[in-house]
């Protein structure tokens, strides 16, 4: 499905990190392998450090302390949006929506379009899409897009398929109208007969968690999680995202009638390093165009991981110049999705810690 | 020992690969580990294998992966 908007660009993007970090070396006794094996895994993968919560912090803890920080910065006025869109598969509730939590929590004004979407490393571009659909109404001329996740609290720490990579992490991106932005081009995919290659089969309404569903299971790699646990079909992931995604960019590419070239940076979902050098082969793309670091420094936190290498890699200059760049996201569902558009000069493109000790986690 | 024996036994000393006639079916590698032989193919030959061909069945014995290389032009 393709799509395409007109005048509509990103006005800036927050990132927000738990301050918690642990190492691939101190986690690695966890795992049922031998040393050699996973520090070779580690090269490899580029597995190093990555940012987790620490114990009952949830996906609004992060999403309000990063719109308090717009707030005191005045990078953001409280009544100046006028749709606030979370995308998260870890959501505080099943019911209310995420999105109703922040509202209520930072007394958001009524007139306000809240709405949670269940989706994950392709989180980043449905939420785009969603958003600059919405900036579509004459009556919203703000949106305020946020990703999070806090799914390292639905990972085994024995599953070494799993956990070195995953992190936790929150975005806030802020859409707006812009006479003469010019064209948005995207395109998106989706496949749920897949839908089992990544899936916590617990915890939901078909099969509610219980004392069952927390037994931890070994399984023949010697990985161990259980039925509440993020389950990874690496392989299946791995070839899905191998065959699907750059026809995915050369269909984006026509469409937008540009070439490899004419693209400053792809700033794809970040996976783990060797499948995105895997990918930057296959489109011939050199690696200094695709940045493949956020993995090794904070882990793999879904739809996060767009804005997080944006930042990581490109926050001073966006905050004078354009781009012209690429986005890629692909995973759960299997779903997949590329937009293409001019970024930048952004008001504010910013990274800041959600310094645990100092917040008490929200009480209800 | 050729050069993908040797690479398979860093990878994975424990086992000898000689014996096996299927790699995975019998766990002595797992996906993961079918990442770091590429790697290590990839390095040793000078090549990049394509994301596409890396699947369980191109590894699962010495043949199998003796015949993928050949498709990368390495003469073993």
């Amino acid at each position: 499905m393709k799509f395409q908007f007109k005048d509509k660009r990103i006005a800036g993007i927050l990132t927000i990190l738990p301050s918690h970090e642990m190492t691939f070396l101190e986690e690695m006794e966890n795992y049922n392998s031998p040393v050699n094996r996973s520090i070779k895994l580690k090269e490899t993968m580029g597995y190093d450090r990555h940012r987790l919560v620490k114990g009952p912090v949830c996906v609004s803890d992060l999403a309000v302390h990063g719109l308090e920080y717009l707030f005191q910065q005045d990078l953001l006025r409280k009544d100046d949006f006028d749709a606030l869109i979370l995308v998260t598969q870890s959501p505080d509730y099943l019911m209310p929506p995420t999105s109703s939590v922040i509202q209520g929590r930072l007394q958001l004004k009524t007139d306000l379009f809240c709405m949670d979407i269940n989706q994950g490393c392709a989180g980043f571009l449905i939420g785009l899409i969603q958003g600059f659909m919405l900036l579509d109404q004459p009556s919203i001329k703000r949106v305020v897009l946020i990703n999070a996740d806090v799914i390292s609290r639905k990972v085994s720490p024995q599953d070494r398929n799993s956990y070195p990579l995953i992190g936790d992490a929150a975005s806030i991106t802020v859409l707006e109208q812009s006479e003469g932005a010019g064209i948005i081009h995207a395109n998106l995919k989706m496949d749920g007969t897949r839908r089992e290659a990544l899936m916590i089969p617990a915890g939901g309404f078909r099969l509610p968690s219980s004392p069952e569903t927390a037994v931890q299971v070994p399984d023949p790699d010697g990985n161990s999680r259980s039925l509440d646990n993020l389950k990874m079909n690496g392989s299946e992931v791995f070839n899905f995202v191998q065959v699907e995604v750059p026809p995915l960019i050369e269909e984006l590419m026509e469409t937008a009638q540009l070439g490899i070239d004419c693209i400053d940076a792809f700033l794809f979902h970040q996976p783990n390093r060797f499948m995105l050098q895997k990918l930057a082969d296959k489109m011939k793309i050199p690696y200094e165009k695709m940045p493949s670091n956020v993995v090794e420094h904070f882990g793999n936190s879904s739809g996060v991981t767009i804005p997080l290498v944006t930042a990581l890699n490109f926050r001073d200059r966006l905050f004078n110049k354009q781009m012209i760049v690429c986005f890629a996201g692909f995973g759960v569902g299997l779903t997949w999705s590329a937009m293409c558009l001019k970024l930048g000069p952004l008001n504010f493109c910013q990274m800041i810690d959600y310094p645990e000790p100092a917040i008490a986690p929200f009480k209800f | 020992m050729n050069s993908i024996e040797q690479i398979l036994q860093n990878i994975r000393p424990e086992f000898d690969f000689r014996t096996s006639s299927d790699f995975i079916e019998e766990g002595l590698l797992d996906s993961l580990d079918v990442v770091t032989l590429v790697s290590d193919l990839d390095r040793t030959y000078g090549i990049s294998i394509d994301g596409v061909d890396i699947l369980p069945e191109h590894f699962c014995n010495l043949a199998a992966i003796e015949a993928l290389l050949a498709k990368y032009g390495v003469n073993l």
